[in-house]
């Protein structure tokens, strides 16, 4: 494994603020009605608030914490999906989002046809898909199903093809939310050893999971994200163990719902 | 206009998508079959007949070829109509994608717009083949035709990223859309011509921006002729004006699309 003192994840102070669904003003005429009245205020939900994160070339980084703390959406303001309120973000090299197994897929479309969509969207041309389009298929194990829709696969199927197309070529910067509990045993360990042979070729990635497990085996850092700030960043191990204590004295669901109040705001 | 041409330069780099999106919007709309194409084809010969026998009939407008009249505007009109108002919509059908991954938002505009486009291209085969039909000459100006259609384009995509910057925020401008639209098609002289309106109101077709487009059209294959140059002037102005306006409104909001859908 190779870290060198390059930066290629740089987030510095990211706020993100959801507008709270019942809250949002859906139509012109419930604006238009609000405005004359001189009501219009949105109330807001702070997901996370002056995070800083930064990721050097070749660090594997878990990032853990309760349901709701922020960690998907550290992971969508990495790979830009979400741009934050406040803060900024810089990433360099080719990020890949693994963000849910299947994203970017049309389920009318075949296997075959998918590819070179998800290909597509990852910015690849038509061409350089159809090099490695055996090799995707052959790591997914689903010669036969190609050609189906990919409605008629099996929501493991589908894991398999995401996580084969984004992982094909070699990014600098893996982003993986959750996925790889989706597949079968051995699925999994395919997934955990092309991980691991990343980690040795100085593949950065960054790993959000419930799995603490997989944390520490995959990830030599972890980062605890606690309602929508860093609460902990350290080695793998130690965070584990203080989030596990900490998770071990607090009864589950109790305080997670004051938490959330006290972070809406009009 | 700097921020333009770096927007631009990034959908370039997503052309592979652009192409496959726009390819599966056909894929779907002609079903991948000939009949498809045909299908699609009866839309506008089914309204050409209605609005013949309406006008040419009830209104007794007899003037020469009131069908390829009237055809000519009409399919121009559908495909500013047509792609705009699937632009409204179309955000909206890209929300499980738009939350997960990054790319562009105006590529799903701009992939609408395009569909729409080969759409048009493809009506232009049964305008020929009714010319043919009704004996209307077809003239060496139809070669100005590309000219048109890449104004109209420019438009149709300027006023479709407006369009959609406002919809992805307030969606019943959706449905307000569509009421406007069919006023807006019974302002522009499509069915009828220009000089049966009072000269008084004429200056609201005029300013109407579809005007000059749809003359742009209706002028080479209709009369025959170049259309003169101050409609293409104005065409032009008002194409460039909608693309500028459409993408500082959408650009805008493109940050906060993912946050809306």
């Amino acid at each position: 494994m190779i870290v060198t003192s390059e930066l290629v994840i740089d987030v510095r102070n990211v706020s993100v603020r959801y507008i709270i669904p019942h809250e949002r003003i859906p139509t012109l005429k419930e604006f238009a009605i609000k405005w004359l009245r001189g009501r219009v205020v949105w109330k807001q939900f702070e997901a996370l608030s002056n995070v800083s994160l930064a990721v050097r070339r070749g660090e594997s980084v878990g990032i853990i914490g309760r349901n709701g703390a922020g960690k998907t959406t550290l992971l969508k303001v990495i790979a830009r999906v979400l741009r934050p309120g406040a803060g900024t973000v810089s990433t360099t090299g080719r990020v890949v989002p693994l963000l849910e197994l299947g994203a970017g897929f049309d389920p009318e479309l075949s296997g075959r046809e998918n590819i070179f969509l998800n290909g597509a969207m990852l910015g690849h041309s038509r061409r350089y898909m159809a090099r490695r389009f055996d090799d995707i298929i052959a790591f997914a194990g689903l010669e036969e199903f190609i050609d189906a829709p990919l409605r008629t696969y099996s929501t493991g199927m589908v894991a398999r093809l995401g996580f084969s197309v984004a992982t094909d070529v070699e990014p600098d910067v893996l982003l993986i939310d959750e996925v790889l509990s989706v597949g079968d045993i051995e699925f999994q360990q395919k997934c955990v050893d092309r991980m691991n042979r990343f980690r040795e070729q100085g593949v950065t990635f960054v790993l959000v999971s419930h799995s603490l497990p997989t944390v520490t085996n995959l990830c030599e850092r972890a980062v605890w994200i606690d309602n929508g700030c860093v609460a902990m960043d350290g080695p793998a191990a130690e965070v584990v163990a203080a989030f596990t204590a900490r998770s071990a004295g607090v009864q589950p669901g109790a305080g997670e719902a004051d938490a959330g109040r006290s972070r809406i705001s009009a | 206009m700097l921020q333009m041409v770096r927007s631009a330069r990034e959908i370039l780099k997503y052309r592979t998508l652009l192409a496959t999106l726009v390819s599966r919007d056909l894929k779907v709309r002609y079903k991948r079959s000939v009949l498809g194409v045909l299908w699609t084809m009866l839309n506008p010969l089914l309204m050409m007949i209605v609005f013949s026998v309406v006008f040419a009939k009830v209104f007794r407008f007899t003037f020469e070829h009131f069908t390829i009249y009237f055809l000519s505007a009409f399919i121009l009109w559908n495909f500013v109509s047509q792609t705009t108002s699937w632009s409204t919509a179309c955000l909206l059908g890209y929300a499980p994608l738009i939350r997960k991954i990054y790319v562009p938002k105006a590529i799903f505009i701009l992939a609408t717009v395009l569909s729409g486009l080969v759409n048009l291209l493809i009506s232009l085969i049964p305008l020929a083949m009714i010319m043919a039909v009704v004996r209307h000459p077809i003239h060496a100006s139809v070669l100005f035709l590309p000219l048109s259609i890449l104004l109209a384009t420019v438009f149709a995509l300027g006023l479709s990223l407006f369009l959609a910057g406002i919809c992805i925020e307030f969606n019943d401008v959706v449905q307000i859309y569509q009421a406007l639209l069919l006023a807006w098609m019974y302002l522009t002289p499509i069915v009828y011509p220009l000089d049966v309106v009072p000269e008084r109101y004429r200056w609201l077709i005029v300013a109407n921006p579809l005007y000059p487009l749809v003359e742009t059209f209706r002028a080479p294959i209709y009369a025959g002729v170049l259309p003169d140059s101050m409609t293409v002037l104005r065409a032009a102005v008002w194409a460039l004006a909608a693309l500028i306006s459409g993408w500082w409104v959408f650009e805008r909001r493109s940050d906060r699309i993912a946050y809306l859908v």
